[in-house]
């Protein structure tokens, strides 16, 4: 790093924040500080985050060996259904709009808060109450019906705790509906004087897709999965052929929400990344409208493909060819996001702090992971593949390597203006890379174990795929190893790292303008905005790439 | 957030308060639409399907208490409607008057409901082990109309002959199940629409209370609008549920 003088030179945190503006266990559980509801996600995704990692773990011991005899098969079904309900419903969905969009809309629109405080605290304790249901169901007998739900196996067959799993994720829905509805208003009325829509910073773009998805398709699943529910409650019909229903009704259902649910993890991690790249690359980022629009064009392309989960369900083939064709669609505008971000970069003054280590990361993976998927939303390709470790390889490229990579990222660019603490810097590139190894080593070998021919949700599998089988759970060890790194030091800079200066990086966005961590309102005065995204040519106190101003490094004398 | 009068502390005005709320009460409405959704998809796909035994149903439906529960919740609409103008032209004393009609006509409704619901279970229509679509005919109560037992009779009857003609026993079995799924159908649609009915009689009675201290003007109204735009779309809720359940195939009085 160079030795350049820091940005704020008297580095002292501000006298009074958010964070010791109150004190005790009420300023916290009773806040309606966005800011501070904001932690109370991020302790309770994390949390969510780490039982779902145990069940990973159980999974991937499980299957070091062909005949697997850690669990039995009835158990190794309950194991990858509950990896995939507490990661999907309770970490990947909630994680980067409820921590860090909380956290970060109101103060990059120039607001005092979200336009309801206290619906916003509704939601995290709706959350929390759904999140006991699905506890409950865990310990009490587990749940064996894959994360999916299908019927009639979950609402007539399964012998597990299905009841209380299926209420759980139901209440929480209203949560991710709560927090959607919440950033929608925020955007469109709570903008600072100046904040104009094109002065948006990308990450809020993002977030109003996401919240779109939210709000259109969350109702859709929550009164799917009562239906299920009252149908195992009380015997009823709706899904079950037995008594004349239609299960394959429930698919279209359940996956006209769960397909765009899939954006509602990517969106905002691509908003994560729009921001990090052109802040570490220096310059004003390509493209910045075709980039806001690409998001709004995913969350409605997005709601138009749920039936390419079906296509072997015995739907018609124009039904197929439709969806198929409006799938190889959501391609484009992913595409214009990775090549602008790619633009971009091209001639930056890149700086290769833990961010854009992540922001790299999560350009590759997602790339890979986006040109998989239209493998399977290949009609032809989609008879082999599907229901193999493919797919699984597939959607986690998409959400671990897309979702949590933003995610994580995320965390440490906005880190400093959270705790105002950094993080230690070379400890965190060493997590980044060991993360992006890990995560390779465990997910390639299933896209290879997949085109095999290796089913998914299977306990055994033939002596042959035991070799990319033991490297998978080898990589999931390192995997493991990159977030537990993290965890541990970033928990460890809240007490002991450095203290952070304003803009640290530095970035344009109004959340560097003030204190890190920033006072309850956000502001001291009402900012004005005058100036467009990411303008580093006109702001040359911050540095741009090929400028002769001096670049403030991140991290000082580290 | 500190609260200044009737602006919220993160607001900077009343309007931009009042945009939000507007705003956010629209946004939860169309959340409602796709929520209603789901289950009017699954009506319409099932209505397809069997489309005989939707028809037995509906008819077995007592139109008369429908309709009339139409005309309250419609007489309810217009009385919501004249307490946000109450309100917009500062009629501080006829506020409480609407509202309260309001709120009297939304328990009528319930009432009838109530009642209806009731029938239901009386005729072994609620889905579950007991249910059984000819239970009435074969079970007529002391007070019941032969007129209308022998109409019901004659519509079991033609049923069964177009589900199969060869098997009367087998086409009853299904007529009973695809039946069975119209009266899930009818209850879990309704009963969703009642528990709207009780939000928004509780979102009434807090607007009441409000109104009798004379908070509401043509300044400050924005939760008279707000509670106005949910009930008017309970209400307009209720219209398609009248005319999908009670009106498709109806032939009986």
């Amino acid at each position: 790093m160079s030795t350049a003088p820091p940005l704020t030179p008297d580095r002292k945190l501000p006298r009074e924040h958010y964070l010791n503006a109150t004190y005790g266990i009420h300023s916290w559980l009773l806040t309606t500080d966005h800011k501070r509801i904001a932690l109370l996600y991020l302790a309770s995704v994390t949390f969510f985050f780490f039982v779902g990692g145990i069940f990973a773990t159980l999974i991937r011991i499980h299957l070091l060996t062909p005949t697997g005899y850690l669990v039995t098969p009835e158990n190794y079904n309950k194991l990858f259904t509950m990896h995939g309900v507490a990661m999907i419903f309770f970490f990947l969905i909630p994680s980067i709009p409820a921590v860090l969009g909380n956290f970060l809309i109101p103060i990059m629109i120039g607001a005092k808060d979200l336009a309801f405080p206290k619906i916003n605290l509704l939601s995290w304790y709706v959350y929390i109450v759904g999140g006991c249901f699905v506890l409950y169901s865990f310990a009490t007998g587990g749940l064996d019906t894959g994360w999916t739900f299908y019927t009639p196996l979950s609402s007539v067959y399964s012998n597990s705790a299905v009841t209380p799993a299926v209420l759980g994720i139901f209440i929480n829905g209203f949560s991710s509906i709560l927090t959607g509805l919440n950033f929608i208003v925020t955007i469109h009325t709570m903008r600072a004087p100046g904040m104009t829509w094109f002065r948006l910073p990308l990450f809020v773009w993002a977030h109003y897709a996401t919240s779109l998805v939210m709000v259109l398709g969350t109702p859709v699943v929550a009164i799917t999965l009562l239906l299920a529910g009252l149908e195992r409650m009380f015997h009823l019909g709706f899904f079950n052929p037995a008594l004349g229903g239609d299960p394959i009704l429930f698919q279209h259902l359940f996956w006209f929400y769960s397909h765009p649910a899939v954006y509602i993890m990517i969106l905002p991690a691509m908003g994560v990344v729009s921001e990090i790249i052109p802040t570490l690359a220096r310059k004003p980022i390509f493209g910045y409208s075709f980039i806001a629009g690409s998001s709004i064009a995913i969350a409605v392309i997005g709601f138009l493909v749920w039936a390419h989960h079906m296509f072997v369900t015995g739907e018609s083939t124009y039904a197929a060819l439709t969806f198929s064709f409006l799938s190889y669609l959501v391609a484009i505008p992913s595409a214009v996001k990775v090549f602008n971000w790619t633009a971009t970069l091209y001639k930056g003054s890149i700086s290769w702090d833990t961010p854009m280590l992540y922001a790299l990361g999560f350009i590759g993976l997602f790339l890979i992971g986006g040109l998989t998927g239209l493998f399977l939303a290949c009609l032809g390709l989609d008879i082999h593949i599907h229901d193999t470790y493919f797919v699984v390889a597939h959607f986690h490229y998409i959400m671990v390597g897309g979702a949590v990579m933003g995610y994580v990222g995320g965390l440490h660019f906005w880190w400093p203006k959270i705790t105002g603490k950094l993080y230690p810097e070379a400890l965190s590139r060493l997590a980044a890379v060991v993360l992006f190894v890990g995560f390779n080593l465990t997910f390639f070998p299933q896209f290879i174990l997949g085109y095999l021919g290796m089913p998914r949700r299977y306990h055994t599998y033939p002596p042959e795929f035991q070799v990319l089988n033991v490297m998978s759970t080898a990589g999931a060890s390192i995997l493991a190893l990159g977030y537990l790194l993290p965890m541990a030091y970033l928990i460890w800079s809240m007490r002991y790292g450095k203290i952070a200066s304003t803009n640290p990086w530095p970035a344009t966005g109004l959340e560097w303008t003030t204190d890190s961590p920033p006072p309850t309102e956000n502001f001291h005065v009402t900012p004005q905005v005058t100036w467009e995204p990411y303008d580093y040519k006109s702001r040359p106190e911050l540095g741009l790439a090929g400028g002769t101003a001096p670049l403030a490094p991140a991290h000082g004398d580290d | 957030m500190h609260r200044t009068g009737e602006l919220y502390g993160q607001f900077e005005t009343l309007e931009q308060q009042k945009d939000s709320a507007t705003l956010g009460m629209w946004v939860f409405l169309v959340t409602e639409v796709l929520f209603f959704g789901g289950l009017f998809l699954t009506y319409a796909v099932n209505r397809h399907f069997y489309f005989t035994a939707f028809g037995v149903g509906g008819n077995m439906l007592d139109l008369t208490l429908g309709a009339t529960n139409t005309v309250v919740l419609i007489a309810s609409s217009f009385t919501m409607a004249m307490s946000v103008w109450s309100a917009q032209t500062s009629r501080k004393k006829l506020l409480p008057v609407f509202l309260l009609l309001t709120l009297v006509l939304g328990g009528v409704f319930l009432g009838i409901k109530y009642v209806e619901y009731k029938q239901k279970f009386d005729h072994h229509l609620v889905p579950g082990q007991s249910f059984d679509l000819t239970y009435r005919m074969n079970h007529p109560a002391p007070g019941d109309d032969p007129k209308e037992l022998a109409a019901e009779r004659r519509e079991i009857e033609e049923a069964l002959l177009t589900e199969d003609p060869a098997n009367p026993q087998v086409a009853l079995v299904a007529l009973n199940a695809h039946a069975q799924l119209y009266f899930s159908l009818y209850f879990g649609m309704t009963g969703l629409h009642a528990l709207h009915m009780f939000v928004g009689a509780g979102l009434l009675i807090w607007v009441l209370k409000d109104s009798l201290k004379g908070r509401f003007s043509a300044s400050y109204n924005t939760p008279i609008e707000i509670v106005g735009l949910y009930w008017h779309f309970v209400d307009i809720v209720w219209i398609y549920l009248f005319a999908l359940l009670y009106l498709i195939n109806r032939h009986l009085g």
